[in-house]
């Protein structure tokens, strides 16, 4: 293993950021650690950079124990959130810092740079002020200026956190490839379920300092683990439920699961996708209290007599009207009773 | 670990050149045959004329900050809110007498309302019998501490702060007081401690300016070392000095602290704007008058006396060895003095970024923060007992200095650090720390991260701080009258010295010095002006 965290534990005036996490990163695999704000993402960063002292576990990078290592020894990479350019260096000299601290000369220098800056798609930017840079310039800086000493591995915070949505979505894509051309290993945190699935070959959820969930971007959305990870995702269609057979025994009443479910008092979810609108006589009865356009879809919140409300993913054409009465029956495909 | 090696100089400095002289001088004057007669203390105390000065050093001091304020807030306002011509030069101009030596501040008011002076000329008043000569020496001393450290903040409040006061319901003058005025509080509490910090330990001016009639503290310690050779009452007397100095630091640190929590600062060229309306024309014209009579008067004064002979005599007096207050021309003081204080300047430099670097993490812990109130100290202590204590202390191996030109440079640097460091600490604090860790991650190691992140940042600072040690090391008098040896003259002490003898050949030739001392300062200072931005500093 590349790097591999066992008990890694940090504390803030006695309350645990990070609760011994056991994180496992392989040679050119992606991670993305996923998380709400304060859940410890960004300590577990800074715990591998060795910004953050550990207060128990270790870090091992290539096996080899990282306590007493400083930062500037650990021959990671870190790209900053607000990228943290050196203000009074231009475009080249921040590229060229990293290989300047590790004694590369002057000619290695200037052709990393030269290098670097076609492959972020800023050719000939060497002699710009950082500070007339846009957003995403400066973010494709950032990432060459952390490349620029070939890092064993590559750690970005909240990597597109600042951009506006369409650059997000373009740069996203841009950064899977190149991380994909090059087999660099990277761990990158951020708050953006979209962004995590994007980039990672492998989804970390982190929930108050521990991991809550590990898998491939397809598993951790088709089978969150907890109601935390599932609500987490934005699926609202959760409750506590006792499944029985090819049933479970919901406050909406007895919603199908699919064959293989697991048995007894459970945690249910039912997709949005999974909520079909029916005649008012047949099936849930719900009224419809609000309903929002997606785009794609329309979102339709329905709420039934004596059960928590429903969100339901209707086609544009078939979406009920607020103030409406529908019917509610529900799709087994569609249902996840969590673990 | 780094941080206390950084610390390592900075303290040692201090023990050696600051703690042991000073403990030496008291110890000189309490211990008889071993035994410590804190008794004195009380002795001393109870002396009616020790009382009165110690009263009179409180008063004139609390009146001086009182005065300033009074007079330098309309100031501040102006500079902070208003865009007129030539406001940069004016700027430079009310700071000048900040960099002033004590002892040219007092000539020139000396030449302004005392015996022959321009008001005694043109309506026979003489202020120099009174308490005003030093409240307005005071005054013009220290206006641009409080036109610096409130209007530089003014300037940065963001005034939309006050509008959306405004948008709220309140009036304009409501808005300022709940609002502006809050915000500005710790600012004005600051200046105000410094100026009394100032006033309370001034010398140079009470020394010229007070006569027989009034006496400082440090006046009345410099009088019992040199004159009544009585060093037991200045032992005392330098007690009583360092602990209202220490408590008057205490509350500093702690308004210092509570200015720095967060304010919303925004670029200070962008709140100023032109005056609009009468009222606001006539407050920039009362505040452009203020600074003409109270800052530019005195100065014009003081270089017009010095062209009093004709053909500019007392200058060329100056450049003849006259066997009596001087066994070299008084000119040669010229060049003691710059070398003095470039030596100087270089001592407090380094232990000044020193112990900035070191002070600089805001996570610092208490003893690291009591470190930095300590810095201050020598701008309190009595800097003639810090004088006389290098000429008994220092005179023995390993440390006899008392034969060597560095001491004169040692005892200017002690008062140039505190300088050097409240003007590099703001920027150095202000340097994101995460540009260190981004620098770190890209594999440069500790020394590596100053050098390449934080050097840069503070290079202009580091170059203003200079400027104001070498301005303050070219003005020190009360160590330096001290130890300075009598063929070796500063400027400021060969001014004392000449104003010390009769005729007006002597007078005409301590205006003559401190016009050049002036323009030495105005140099150095304008050298400054254009280096210094905004965020740089208190002072």
């Amino acid at each position: 293993m590349l790097l591999s965290l066992e008990g890694a534990t940090v504390r803030f005036g006695g309350r645990a950021v990070l609760d011994a996490v056991g994180l496992e990163v392989a040679e050119h695999e992606v991670v993305s650690v996923l998380g709400p704000s304060g859940s410890g993402k960004s300590t577990l960063l800074r715990a591998v950079a060795g910004l953050q002292p550990l207060d128990a576990g270790r870090v091992r990078l290539d096996g080899r124990d990282q306590s007493g290592v400083p930062a500037h020894r650990r021959e990671v990479g870190l790209m900053f959130q607000d990228h943290q350019l050196f203000p009074q260096r231009d475009v080249a000299g921040n590229i060229a810092f990293g290989p300047r601290m590790r004694g590369a000369s002057r000619a290695e220098q200037r052709d990393r740079v030269q290098e670097l800056l076609e492959l972020v798609g800023l050719p000939g930017a060497g002699r710009r002020s950082v500070a007339a840079l846009s957003g995403g310039e400066q973010q494709r800086v950032a990432l060459a200026r952390a490349l620029a000493p070939r890092p064993r591995l590559m750690m970005l915070d909240e990597p597109l956190g600042q951009l506006d949505r369409s650059l997000r979505e373009r740069l996203v894509v841009e950064l899977r490839e190149l991380f994909g051309r090059l087999g660099t290993t990277v761990l990158a945190v951020t708050h953006d379920q979209g962004e995590a699935f994007a980039l990672a070959d492998r989804v970390v959820v982190m929930r108050d300092g521990r991991i809550a969930q590990s898998g491939t971007p397809l598993e951790v959305w088709q089978r969150p683990a907890d109601a935390f990870v599932a609500r987490f995702l934005g699926f609202d269609n959760v409750v506590e439920a006792t499944v029985s057979g090819q049933f479970a025994a919901t406050p909406w009443g007895k919603v199908p699961v699919p064959e293989d479910a697991l048995q007894g008092a459970r945690t249910v979810l039912v997709r949005p996708s999974g909520v079909r609108i029916v005649a008012a006589d047949a099936g849930l009865r719900c009224a419809v209290a609000a309903r929002t356009f997606r785009g794609t879809h329309v979102a339709v919140r329905l709420q039934p007599e004596d059960a928590p409300s429903l969100e339901a993913a209707c086609a544009l054409r078939a979406a009920p009207e607020a103030g409406e009465t529908v019917g509610v029956e529900f799709d087994a495909a569609e249902v996840v009773v969590l673990g | 670990m780094a941080r206390l090696a950084l610390m390592a100089g900075p303290v040692a400095f201090f023990a050696v050149f600051f703690a042991y002289p000073v403990a030496a001088i008291v110890a000189r004057g309490l211990e008889v045959d071993g035994v410590w007669r804190f008794g004195r203390i009380g002795d001393v105390l109870a002396q009616s004329d020790v009382r009165h000065v110690l009263w009179f050093t409180t008063w004139q001091a609390l009146a001086s900050t009182a005065l300033t304020l009074l007079v330098a807030l309309p100031g501040a306002y102006v500079f902070a809110r208003f865009d007129f011509p030539g406001k940069q030069v004016l700027r430079a101009v009310v700071t000048v007498p900040f960099v002033l030596p004590t002892v040219v501040v007092g000539t020139a008011f000396l030449a302004l309302v005392g015996r022959g002076g321009l008001l005694d000329e043109l309506w026979g008043v003489r202020l120099d019998t009174t308490v005003w000569a030093i409240l307005l020496a005071h005054v013009f001393f220290n206006y641009a501490v409080v036109v610096r450290t409130v209007g530089g903040l003014w300037a940065q409040l963001d005034p939309r702060q006050e509008e959306a006061a405004r948008m709220l319901g309140a009036s304009r003058a409501r808005a300022w007081r709940q609002v502006t005025l809050p915000a500005l509080a710790p600012a004005v509490a600051a200046a105000a401690l410094m100026v009394f910090l100032f006033t309370f330990t001034s010398f140079g001016v009470v020394q010229i300016l007070g006569g027989p009639a009034f006496s400082t503290l440090e006046v009345e310690i410099y009088r019992q070392t040199s004159q009544v050779f009585d060093l037991s009452t200045a032992a005392v007397l330098t007690l009583i000095q360092f602990a209202a100095v220490v408590a008057v630091l205490a509350v500093h640190a702690w308004t210092v602290r509570r200015r720095e929590s967060a304010l919303r600062l925004v670029d200070a060229a962008t709140t100023a704007r032109r005056p609009r309306g009468a009222g606001q024309w006539a407050l920039l014209a009362g505040v452009l008058a203020t600074v003409a009579l109270l800052v530019v008067l005195p100065l014009a004064v003081l270089v017009q006396r010095s062209l009093g002979a004709p053909g500019f005599g007392y200058y060329r007096a100056l450049t003849e060895a006259d066997g009596g207050a001087f066994l070299v021309p008084p000119i040669e003081a010229i060049g003691n003095s710059l070398q003095y204080a470039l030596a100087a300047t270089a001592i407090a430099v380094v232990i000044g970024a020193l112990a900035a670097a070191a002070l600089t993490r805001r996570d610092a812990g208490r003893f690291v923060r009591g470190f930095d109130a300590l810095l201050m100290l020598p701008l309190g202590v009595s800097a003639v007992t810090v004088g006389f204590g290098f000429l008994i202390a220092l005179d023995e191996p390993p440390l006899d200095l008392r034969a060597s030109w560095i001491l004169v440079p040692l005892a200017q640097a002690l008062v140039g650090v505190p300088f050097v460091v409240r003007t590099m600490l703001p920027v150095l604090r202000a340097v994101d720390g995460r540009l260190r860790e981004a620098a770190a991650v890209l594999g440069a190691s500790p020394w590596r991260v100053w050098r390449e992140v934080d050097l840069p940042m503070v290079r202009r600072a580091l170059l203003v701080a200079a400027g104001f040690a070498f301005a303050v090391s070219l003005g020190e008098f009360g160590a330096t009258v001290f130890i300075a040896r009598p063929d070796n003259p500063t400027l400021p002490v060969a001014v004392a010295r000449l104003l010390g003898r009769p005729g007006d050949m002597n007078y005409g030739q301590a205006m003559a010095l401190s016009t050049i001392l002036m323009l030495v300062c105005a140099v150095a200072l304008v050298v400054l002006e254009r280096l210094r931005t905004d965020r740089s500093g208190e002072f």
